[in-house]
C-alpha cells in the first residue's frame, strides 16, 4: 500500500468538501462530548455510592431532652443488635461542625443556625440495608428519647435516580447527535465519492482492490471522527476547569459531591476517540458498501 | 481466450434485451471490430467482458475464467489483465501525462522503480516523449487519447478494450491512433473495437462482428462496414 498516495488522497477529500467535513466534525464532536458527560456521571455516580452508602444507612435522632440512661440503653442496643454492623455516635457540636463544613459556601445559613439546633445522633451501618424496617421497629419514634429513625438510603436512593436520570438524559441526546452525526459522514462520504468518481472510476476499470479504492475514504471519515473525539475531550477539560472545579467547588470540598478527577477524564479520552473513530469508519464502509459503486 | 455462449443481457428498466442470445469465440492477438448503431448492444458486450455487469443467461469466459461464477474480490485480478480505452479518454485533469500513466500502476501496487522504468517507454511508443510533464488540457484530441492508450497498455494487459476510441477524433487523428492500436494488437494483445467508423473498419480489412437489436446479425473475418458497399 503506497500510503503517500493514500494519505494526500484524504489530505483532497477533506480540503474538497470542507464545510460538509467541519459539519461532520462538530456533530461527532458534540456526540461524543455528551457520551464523555454520561460516562463520567455514571462514574460520579458509583464514587458517590461509595462514598454515601459505606458510611451511613440509618440515622437515629435523638430528642434534646434525652437523659444519659436512655442514651446509653439506645448505644447497648446497638451493639447487641445482629441487624448492626457498626455504629458511631455524633454529639451536638459534632454535627454543628459537620453542618458548618458541609455549607461554608452559604455563611449566611451558618450564621442563622444555632449552634444546639443540630439534634445529636447515631449514624448505623447495617449489615444488610434492606432491613432498615426491622430496625427502625427497634426504636420507634418519639419514645425512649429517640427523635426520629431516618432511612438515609431512602434519601440516597431519590438523589441516586435522579442522578441517573441525568445520566441516562445526557446519553439518550448523545445517541440522537450520533444518529445525525452518522447520517452526515454518511453523506460526506457520498460526496467524496461523487467528487472523485473520475479516479475512482479509473482505479476500478485498472484492477485496483476494493480495500485501495475505499482505504481514503474510510480514513477520511475516521479522521474526522478523531479530530471529533479530540474537540470532545478539549470540551470535557473546559467544563471540568470552568464549570464543575468552579461552580461546584463548594459541595465538592464538603464531600457532597465527588469531584471530577482528570484521571477520570484521562479514562474515558481513549473510549471516546476509540468510539470517534470507529464509528465514522464503520459508516463510511457501510455508505461505500450499499450507496457508491467503487 | 473470449467466449460467450449463448449470452442475454436484460437491464430492468427495458423490455428489450440488451444482447440476445449471444454467442461467439475471440482467439488470442485477434483484431475484432465490434460494429452496430447505437443501442445495439456493443456497449453491454465490453461491459459484459469487464464484468462490470452480469449476464441474465449465459456464461462469459475471459482468458480461462468463468465471469459468472468469479467472486467480486476476484474481479480486480481479472481487470488487470485488461485495458480500456474509451470516446472520451477519462484523463486526470489534474496530473500531467505521465502522472495519469503512472496512476494506472500505482493503484495496484506496482514498485517505484518499475513505474519509473515503464511509463517513458510505453510513452515513447504512443508517441508522447517529451510531453510527459504536459496536463491532459494541453493537448490535442488525439494526443490525449494516446495518452489512455499508453494507461490501458502500460501493464501489458491480454486484452485491450476500445470503445468508440476515434469517436471524437479526425480523420486523419483517427488514422494515427489505428495505427498504434495495430502496433499493440502485434505484440500479441487482443484488441476489441466498438466503432461507428466505417473508413477505419473499410480499410483496416479486420474480422467484423455486427450486432442488430443485441443479435449478431454477421461474424466475418476481414470484413469491412456494411455489406456491398
Amino acid at each position: 500500500m503506497r500510503v503517500n498516495f493514500v494519505l494526500s488522497e484524504v489530505a483532497t477529500g477533506l480540503r474538497r468538501n470542507l464545510t460538509m467535513t467541519v459539519a461532520m466534525i462538530l456533530t461527532t464532536a458534540i456526540s461524543l462530548g455528551l457520551m464523555g458527560t454520561g460516562l463520567l456521571i455514571a462514574g460520579m455516580i458509583s464514587d458517590m455510592k461509595e462514598i454515601y452508602y459505606d458510611k451511613v444507612q440509618v440515622s437515629i435522632f435523638l430528642a434534646d431532652d434525652v437523659t444519659d440512661e436512655q442514651r446509653t440503653a439506645i448505644e447497648t442496643q446497638l451493639s447487641d443488635s445482629p441487624e448492626v454492623a457498626s455504629f458511631v455516635y455524633e454529639s451536638k457540636e459534632e454535627a454543628y461542625e459537620r453542618f458548618q463544613q458541609q455549607f461554608s459556601q452559604q455563611p449566611e445559613l451558618v450564621e442563622n443556625t444555632p449552634p444546639d439546633a443540630l439534634p445529636e445522633s447515631f449514624r448505623v451501618e447495617l449489615v444488610n440495608p434492606e432491613r432498615y424496617s426491622v430496625v427502625a421497629a427497634e426504636f420507634p419514634n418519639g419514645q425512649n428519647g429517640v427523635d426520629q429513625v431516618r432511612d438515609e438510603g431512602d434519601f440516597l436512593d431519590r438523589l441516586f435516580s435522579l442522578l441517573n436520570g441525568a445520566r441516562n438524559a445526557t446519553i439518550a441526546v448523545a445517541v440522537v447527535q450520533a444518529l445525525a452525526a452518522l447520517l452526515l459522514i454518511s453523506n460526506t462520504i457520498q460526496l467524496a465519492a461523487f467528487n472523485r468518481r473520475n479516479e475512482t472510476n479509473i482505479m476500478r476499470l485498472v484492477g485496483a482492490s476494493r480495500w485501495y479504492t475505499q482505504l481514503p475514504f474510510i480514513l477520511e471519515a475516521a479522521l474526522a471522527g478523531l479530530i471529533g473525539a479530540l474537540l470532545a475531550v478539549g470540551g470535557l477539560v473546559l467544563t471540568k476547569v470552568l464549570f464543575v472545579d468552579k461552580t461546584l467547588a463548594g459541595p465538592i470540598k464538603a464531600g457532597i459531591i465527588p469531584p471530577v478527577d482528570w484521571s477520570a477524564i484521562a479514562t474515558i479520552s481513549p473510549i471516546i476517540a476509540a468510539a470517534g473513530v470507529g464509528l465514522a469508519a464503520v459508516a463510511a464502509y457501510v455508505t461505500l458498501r450499499l450507496y457508491v459503486r467503487l | 481466450m473470449i467466449e460467450l455462449q449463448h449470452v442475454t443481457k436484460l437491464y430492468p428498466a427495458s423490455a428489450r434485451p440488451a444482447l440476445d442470445d449471444v454467442s461467439t469465440e475471440i482467439d488470442k492477438g485477434e483484431f475484432v471490430f465490434l460494429i452496430g448503431s447505437s443501442g445495439s448492444g456493443k456497449s453491454t458486450f465490453l461491459r459484459l467482458l469487464l464484468k462490470e455487469d452480469d449476464p441474465t443467461r449465459g456464461t462469459v469466459v475471459v482468458n480461462g475464467k468463468t465471469l459468472n461464477t468469479m467472486s467480486k474480490w476476484q474481479v480486480p485480478k481479472l481487470r488487470r489483465t485488461m485495458g480500456c480505452v474509451f470516446q472520451d479518454f477519462r484523463l486526470l485533469r489534474n496530473r500531467t501525462v505521465a502522472e495519469n500513466v503512472a496512476f494506472a500502476l500505482e493503484v495496484i501496487n506496482k514498485p517505484h522503480r518499475t513505474i519509473k522504468r515503464v511509463v517513458p517507454e510505453v510513452l515513447e511508443m504512443v508517441g508522447l516523449e517529451g510531453k510527459a510533464a504536459r496536463l491532459p488540457h494541453e493537448l490535442s484530441g488525439g494526443e490525449q487519447q494516446r495518452v489512455a492508450i499508453a494507461r490501458a497498455f502500460v501493464n501489458r494487459p491480454l486484452v485491450l478494450l476500445a470503445d468508440e476510441p476515434t469517436g471524437n477524433l479526425d480523420p486523419e487523428t483517427s488514422e494515427g491512433i489505428m495505427l498504434l492500436l495495430e502496433r499493440i494488437n502485434r505484440t500479441g494483445t487482443t484488441v476489441i473495437m466498438a466503432t461507428h467508423d466505417y473508413h477505419i473498419v473499410d480499410s483496416m480489412r479486420r474480422r467484423v462482428i455486427e450486432l442488430n437489436g443485441g443479435q449478431i446479425t454477421r461474424d466475418q473475418s476481414r470484413g469491412v462496414y456494411g455489406v456491398g458497399r
